[in-house]
């Protein structure tokens, strides 16, 4: 009987994908193998509207051991037998719905796929967009959203070292919640997520099955927001004490060589855990839903199989070891049960009991169609990207002062401390940087090295121009990872869009990737993993195309790291980097707040942005530099109060302006940082930025109680401060 | 020495203490699995910070009834040193070790952040390498923090001496600004009635090097070193 219009919707296929499937099985797939279907061919899973995209990202480099799409993070060799696995995911439709489980329960999601690996996961950040908090709605998701990252992540032991947030009108009732785990272990520690060797063991370990998240990866992440608020059941409810269970037993069961693979039941649950180690490992699987325990009655094979509840892993146990494996949980006080076994056929084998319920190709099963698109450039780009400067009025000098602190004051440049000081961000013994500065840094235990850690992703700047938007998310990161001291590494994405199924939006998703491969291509730093998040919108409107990028640098001796705020009273202050013309007002900060418009678009050159780089990392390498800030949003006005306020010291200084005043204090231009060194060092500084070509401008010098501008700005640091510590 | 430190399902800080009496003072140092009952060749006792049983019914609630936690009452009967740091602190309160409870900070959220501790008693195994009055930088991380007794108690604690440390400015000065919880007199840490049990809601594990922004912690380690 043909399969109806509901069903597929409820799953989110088209007839076409139905189609598709009964030509491969050759038959009419079974309620519970549709269900898989379902969830494994999702964009969530499947990735079918973003694959080939994907492919244009770089992912080499000499030192990635795990690329994206491998396993369930990237892994990168930091040296002396060391590696670094690290991700990002989005969990933006759950957490619109339900705030604080969505929010934790992406936590949760995020941590296990590093602790899968056998890598003990240190350190998380978060990138967060919400509406206006003048809204009261945004406000409450807001408040969800971060007690649910602390609730959770603070009961698990891991640092969350920051990240970033903005508001924008478009994010309202459409908030993103972007979070990144990393995690540090020995290359021999590894552990894959593959099901193989015939009669090995399949175990369910730890929380129960019930019904919460069904239909999570199929239903919430491939529907537009206003459709999902009824959906509340789709989401998931976290329990973080089970997951720190989990991540001791697991990271103890890893050193041992009593298992095959490990994976944990994320999106599409069992289904996807299992199908994808079978994939992996070229096996089939034949298990039974009744030994999956339970945590509520009458659940049906399709509920056990498409089930999302939390805090439960996989793994294939080499045949025999199964009670010392049982032991080991059952010291944690987990549950751990065999459900069944990985078999030679490559078939997908579910029974409920003495019934088959489903028997598919695993290779089928995880192989979703792979959609190509004919992006269109939307005409209304060329109208947003002209910035008229005649019609935008420069600032009179005396007004300076009272725009500056508004900047500081603003959502979107304030401090975000309120947040981050609900995170517990030093637990671990690492952080070295804490959050606020333009890097967080941890130390590596036992060794001179460090790692830098970023997220980065302009909007706004995607949404004038999405090619540049996102060469200048992976410049800008690499910047905040250079003014720390660190060399770029590798990063991780989280790509948050509309509607893929809308041309313009696919040409927004298409040209940011573009953009972002050319930066990671020209600064020479691989992807290693990622995540797409599509149908970001509610009423027809999507959200800005919002690509986040994680980054993460190493620093070779932990004593040579740098962070923005000023240090030393008398330290001169140097802006590194050309600040441009007007044109740097484009889509920034400045002119949304005071002349409520986003257009124009940022110029960048990279290799200008190559250089400046590589001049900050040996700056601070040599020991030159007492303090190193990225100069972006809100301009050099801003850097130049944050590195006062951070530092809790005054600034004094000249800026010589030959165009216009606003551009020259507030415009974005890129590939810019502000520096303060000690007076006898600024020669040497001067003489390496002249070998790096990179203009180098004598700002003034750090001290006293105030920030002044010459002519432009003078302001009692207090004020700054509170300005900037209360815009939240 | 050897230092002991017990660890609960959903304790954190136990691998941070390790680090810290282990790599950074030199010292010996096992770790303790909650389900033992023989303390025999432990010299110090730490109860670590993190969230036992996940702090469900509520903090340090279900980990008093641990196999574990008789043993370390016995050890502190004999006068030997025991230092419960934030979950451990609410531990040894739930344990009746320690007078008093942790409740909700005042402003409902979690804390993560910096605080300056005024050492108010110098002549505990704890805190006999301070002076008197001193000022340590040690970080906080709960949400359960406020120090809460009745005042008989408050009154007992502060006529012997017992409040051992009190948020207070870098100065010194017990302000309700330095307090970052709504703490009863600014209390951070107490000791028992024989002053060999400390209970404290900062990490002095945290702090125990200049890198990661103070090595004031230092001082009550080597405190508890000095005193075996």
């Amino acid at each position: 009987m043909p399969v109806s219009k509901e069903t597929l919707d409820e799953i989110a296929l088209s007839r076409k994908e139905y189609n598709l499937i009964v030509q491969k099985l050759g038959r009419e797939p079974t309620e519970v193998e549709l269900g898989m279907f379902g969830s494994l061919w999702s964009e969530h899973c499947g990735y079918k509207h973003s694959k080939a995209l994907l492919r244009l990202f770089p992912t080499m480099g000499k030192h990635v051991l795990i690329k994206p799409g491998e396993e369930n993070a990237g892994v990168i060799d930091i040296g002396d037998g060391q590696v670094v696995a690290f991700k990002m995911e989005s969990h933006n439709h759950p957490s619109f719905i339900e705030p604080y489980q969505g929010a934790a329960t992406g936590v949760g999601g995020i941590v296990r796929d590093i602790f899968t690996m056998g890598i003990r996961p240190i350190a998380l950040m978060n990138s967060l967009r919400f509406g206006p908090l003048s809204d009261p709605h945004n406000r409450y998701l807001m408040g969800g959203v971060v007690g649910g990252i602390a609730g959770y992540g603070n009961c698990l032991g891991i640092a969350d070292v920051g990240g970033e947030i903005y508001f924008d009108e478009c994010y309202s009732n459409n908030p993103l919640v972007n979070a990144l785990c990393l995690g540090i272990g020995r290359v021999e520690d590894l552990v894959k997520a593959r099901a193989c060797g015939e009669g090995n063991l399949i175990m369910l370990v730890g929380a129960d099955t019930g019904r919460d998240g069904l239909h999570g990866a199929s239903g919430l992440a491939s529907r537009t927001f206003e459709e999902v608020r009824e959906l509340r059941s789709a989401v998931q409810v976290g329990n973080p004490f089970m997951e720190k269970l989990l991540i001791e037993a697991c990271l103890e069961l890893a050193r041992t060589d009593w298992i095959v693979g490990m994976q944990d039941c994320g999106a599409a649950g069992l289904t996807s855990a299992m199908v994808e180690a079978a994939d992996k490992g070229k096996s089939g699987l034949d298990i039974d839903v009744q030994k999956v325990p339970r945590r509520e009655k009458g659940m049906t094979p399709y509920e056990v199989m498409l089930s999302e509840s939390q805090e439960r892993m996989v793994i294939i146990v080499k045949k025999g070891y199964e009670d010392r494996v049982k032991a080991l949980f059952d010291r944690w006080e987990l549950h751990s049960d065999i459900i069944g076994s990985v078999t030679p056929d490559g078939l997908a084998t579910i029974r409920d009991g003495s019934q088959i319920v489903a028997s598919a190709p695993v290779e089928i099963l995880n192989t979703p169609p792979v959609y190509r698109f004919r992006p269109k450039r939307p005409s209304w780009l060329d109208k947003l990207q002209q910035l008229d400067l005649a019609k935008v009025k420069d600032i009179s000098p005396k007004k300076a002062g009272d725009v500056l602190p508004k900047l500081l004051a603003s959502p979107n440049i304030c401090s975000k401390h309120k947040v981050y000081r609900q995170y517990d961000h030093q637990v671990g013994n690492n952080t070295v940087v804490l959050p606020g500065s333009d890097a967080a840094v941890l130390r590596i235990q036992r060794t001179q090295k460090a790692i830098s850690m970023v997220t980065d992703g302009n909007g706004r700047y995607c949404y004038v121009n999405p090619f540049l938007g996102g060469v200048i998310a992976v410049a800008e990161a690499a910047r905040n990872t250079a003014c720390s001291g660190a060399r770029p590494m590798a990063i991780t994405n989280c790509l948050n869009f509309g509607n893929p199924e809308k041309n313009d939006v696919i040409y927004q998703l298409q040209e940011c990737i573009k953009g972002m491969s050319h930066a990671c291509k020209k600064l020479k730093i691989p992807v290693i993993s990622g995540n797409v998040s599509l149908y970001n919108e509610t009423r027809g409107v999507a959200i800005f195309p919002t690509p986040v990028v994680g980054m993460v640098g190493l620093i070779r001796d932990v004593k040579h790291h740098c962070s923005a705020g000023f240090k030393n009273e008398g330290d001169s202050v140097l802006l590194l980097g050309d600040s441009g013309g007007g044109e740097s007002l484009g889509s920034s900060e400045y002119l949304e707040l005071f002349h409520g418009t986003v257009r124009g678009s940022q110029q960048i050159d990279i290799e200008m942005e190559k250089r400046l780089q590589a001049c900050l990392i040996k700056a601070v390498e040599r020991g030159l530099l007492n303090s190193a800030h990225d100069c972006s949003d809100g301009g050099l006005a801003v850097a130049l109060a944050e590195s006062c306020i951070l530092g809790n010291t005054g600034f004094k200084g000249n800026l010589e302006v030959t165009g216009r005043l606003d551009a020259a204090l507030f415009g974005e231009a890129q590939s810019r940082a502000v520096v303060s060194v000690s007076p006898r060092a600024t020669r040497r500084l001067e003489s390496l930025a002249f070998k790096y070509n990179i203009p180098v401008t004598r700002l003034g010098s750090v001290g006293g109680s105030r920030l002044i501008i010459k002519g432009y700005i003078d302001l009692p640091l207090n004020q700054v401060h509170n300005d900037w510590c209360n815009g939240l | 020495m050897k230092f002991g430190i017990v660890v609960f399902p959903g304790t954190w800080s136990d691998r941070d203490c390790y680090y810290s009496v282990h790599n950074i003072l030199g010292q010996e140092a096992a770790y303790v699995w909650h389900k033992e009952t023989d303390l025999t060749g432990h010299d110090c006792v730490i109860l670590p910070g993190g969230f036992s049983y996940g702090d469900y019914l509520r903090t340090g609630a279900i980990a008093r009834f641990s196999p574990v936690m008789e043993a370390v009452a016995e050890f502190a009967g004999k006068g030997k040193p025991v230092i419960g740091i934030c979950n451990g602190f609410q531990v040894l309160c739930e344990a009746h070790l320690l007078p008093g409870v942790l409740r909700q900070n005042d402003h409902l959220q979690y804390r993560c952040q910096w605080t300056y501790l005024k050492t108010e008693n110098t002549s505990t195994v704890f805190t006999s390498k301070c002076h008197k009055g001193q000022v340590l930088k040690i970080p906080i991380s709960h949400y359960e923090g406020r120090y809460y007794a009745d005042d008989a108690v408050l009154k007992e604690l502060e006529d012997n001496n017992r409040v051992a440390f009190r948020y207070a400015t870098p100065d010194g000065e017990a302000t309700r600004e330095a307090n970052p919880n709504g703490a009863l007199n600014n209390i951070a840490g107490i000791v028992n009635r024989q002053g060999n049990v400390l209970g404290m809601m900062p990490h002095p594990e945290r702090s125990c090097e200049d890198i990661l922004g103070s090595a004031d912690g230092n001082i009550i380690w080597e405190s508890i070193i000095a005193s075996i």
